[in-house]
């Protein structure tokens, strides 16, 4: 066999797991090819979760129950991190595509947007655990705390949280390709948006009456009184979990038709082309 | 299969009020190496990013390999590559890591023996475990030619192929692919700027202006069309003439 024959090629299929594993390949690749990217993902989470640590453990003289709920910041701050890292894993992935003006080699392959777009869901789980298990399991000598106590609730809110995340990741992604490397901040700071009205270290009920409505259409503000719940009560609120489930359904559903529809005027207005730093 | 790989029929892009390429027809026969040559603006690469369905058309048709790039481009997609300087590869990933996605994406049943075909082919063992972006231009275009071959397509899109390179390298790209079009069958369309490249590889010249193909001919039958006597000749003249000579001779 030499190079000028024929080589052998799975048949397209409209759908294809191998794509979306060679796309997982390539941000695994560029993730293992710098160590300093790998060590600053779980930075954050450990600054965090060591700061709110000793934070708990001023407030545990307080008489409020809520308060004194033992790891109750820890991990409302290892779960918003979760949310975070899920975004943010997402929207650094699809940047790097733009930064390396790469997007023209990968769709003049067989490559489809919504395979890419999964690709970036795959490496944006990869990237949270890196981020976050460390700080989770830091936690329990440094504070006599462990979040997988939680047990299947955590497990739950886990998923929740990335689903939304992703979701996010996904919208805030398309305005990048949208409005071009201009809008690249978009992409840090988009989900911030959500935070003040998620719950995440309060509950919802602290919100001004006007507010609260728009916090319960975000799957966040159920996870996170799901987990105060666990945690406080020590119950595990399955309204709670069936409404972030089908706000989840709903949110990756519009994250995935904006990404693809974004993409379809990329096409139209040559921004495949022009992209890059 | 048709005799064309590819053909466009009014093939029409606008950006706005720009028209980018407007209603150019055109027909590139299979297993040929035609050129697409044109000044800065001219629309080829507009042309080329609507052959390889990166860009949609405002109107007109464009069958490749015998397919609607419109309608269905994934059909085809699979048997086709293109190659560009001014498009990159991640430059953190190795040469080897870089070839086993596009392997992966193109769908290769055996991408290992393929990259190890391609690494002795181009000479990439050298460099083949270094990140891109160490490489020269030299070796990053042999690397970019290695990527455009990994699924040894039936029609290679090529803008500009040695682009800064040096001649031994460009000599060694050319024969490369010529090489690669008589063993395979391939055709192949290269945009160039590069007038003795053309020469030594096409055997058929489209060239653009405005976004219209204003003429088209074998590279010796332009010369002597013109009354010329080189391609180089030929094209500053295209280059240069007014649009209403162009209106008229499209309109031919």
């Amino acid at each position: 066999m030499n190079e000028f024959q024929q080589v052998p090629q799975h048949i397209d299929q409209p759908f294809a797991l191998r794509r979306i594993g060679a796309m997982g390949l390539r941000y695994l690749y560029l993730l293992r090819s710098s160590w300093t990217r790998v060590v600053e993902l779980a930075y954050w989470p450990l600054m965090q979760m060591i700061l709110w640590g000793f934070m708990t453990q001023f407030l545990l003289t307080s008489e409020s129950p809520v308060i004194k709920a033992a790891g109750m910041l820890i991990a409302a701050v290892l779960l918003w991190d979760v949310m975070f890292r899920s975004n943010i894993g997402v929207a650094v992935s699809f940047l790097e595509e733009m930064w390396s003006r790469n997007l023209a080699q990968l769709f003049a392959s067989p490559l489809r947007p919504y395979e890419w777009a999964l690709s970036l869901l795959f490496i944006s789980l990869v990237r949270t655990i890196i981020g976050v298990i460390p700080a989770a399991v830091l936690a329990i000598p440094l504070y006599n705390y462990s979040i997988f106590e939680m047990g299947l609730p955590l497990v739950a809110f886990f998923m929740n949280l990335m689903v939304f995340g992703g979701a996010v990741g996904l919208a805030v992604s398309a305005l990048v390709l949208r409005f071009g490397m201009g809008a690249e901040s978009l992409a840090w700071v988009g989900i911030f948006l959500v935070a003040p009205i998620s719950g995440i270290y309060y509950p919802i009920a602290i919100l001004p009456d006007w507010l609260q409505p728009v916090a319960w259409a975000l799957p966040s503000a159920h996870v996170f009184e799901g987990m105060r719940a666990v945690l406080i009560e020590g119950i595990f609120r399955m309204d709670l979990f069936i409404n972030a489930v089908m706000l989840n359904v709903l949110f990756l559903t519009a994250g995935f038709a904006i990404f693809l529809y974004v993409f379809r005027l990329a096409r139209i207005k040559g921004m495949l082309l022009q992209m890059g730093e | 299969m048709s005799t064309f790989a590819i053909r466009t029929e009014s093939l029409t892009k606008t950006f706005d009020d720009v028209t980018a390429v407007n209603a150019i027809s055109i027909e590139v026969t299979a297993g040929t190496i035609t050129a697409l040559l044109g000044g800065n603006g001219a629309g080829k690469t507009t042309t080329i990013a609507m052959l390889l369905g990166l860009l949609k058309p405002t109107s007109g048709k464009i069958e490749v390999l015998g397919e609607d790039m419109v309608r269905s481009r994934h059909r085809v997609l699979g048997r086709m590559n293109f190659g560009s300087p001014y498009v990159d590869l991640p430059k953190r990933l190795t040469v080897r890591e870089n070839l086993r996605v596009f392997a992966g994406l193109y769908g290769l049943r055996h991408p290992r023996d393929r990259i190890e075909e391609l690494s002795t082919a181009l000479a990439l063992e050298e460099f083949i475990d270094r990140p891109t972006g160490q490489l020269s231009s030299g070796q990053r275009t042999r690397v970019a030619l290695a990527k455009a071959l990994i699924n040894a397509p039936s029609l290679l899109l090529l803008d500009e192929p040695t682009a800064s390179l040096d001649p031994d390298t460009g000599d060694w790209i050319r024969s490369y692919l010529e090489e690669y079009a008589r063993e395979t069958g391939a055709t192949i369309l290269l945009a160039s700027h590069n007038m003795h490249e053309v020469d030594r590889l096409c055997s058929d010249v489209l060239m653009m202006k405005q976004g219209q193909v204003v003429d088209r001919g074998p590279p010796a039958g332009l010369v002597k069309k013109y009354g010329r006597k080189t391609l180089e000749q030929v094209f500053l003249d295209i280059a240069r003439r007014d649009d209403d000579e162009i209106d008229r001779s499209a309109a031919q």
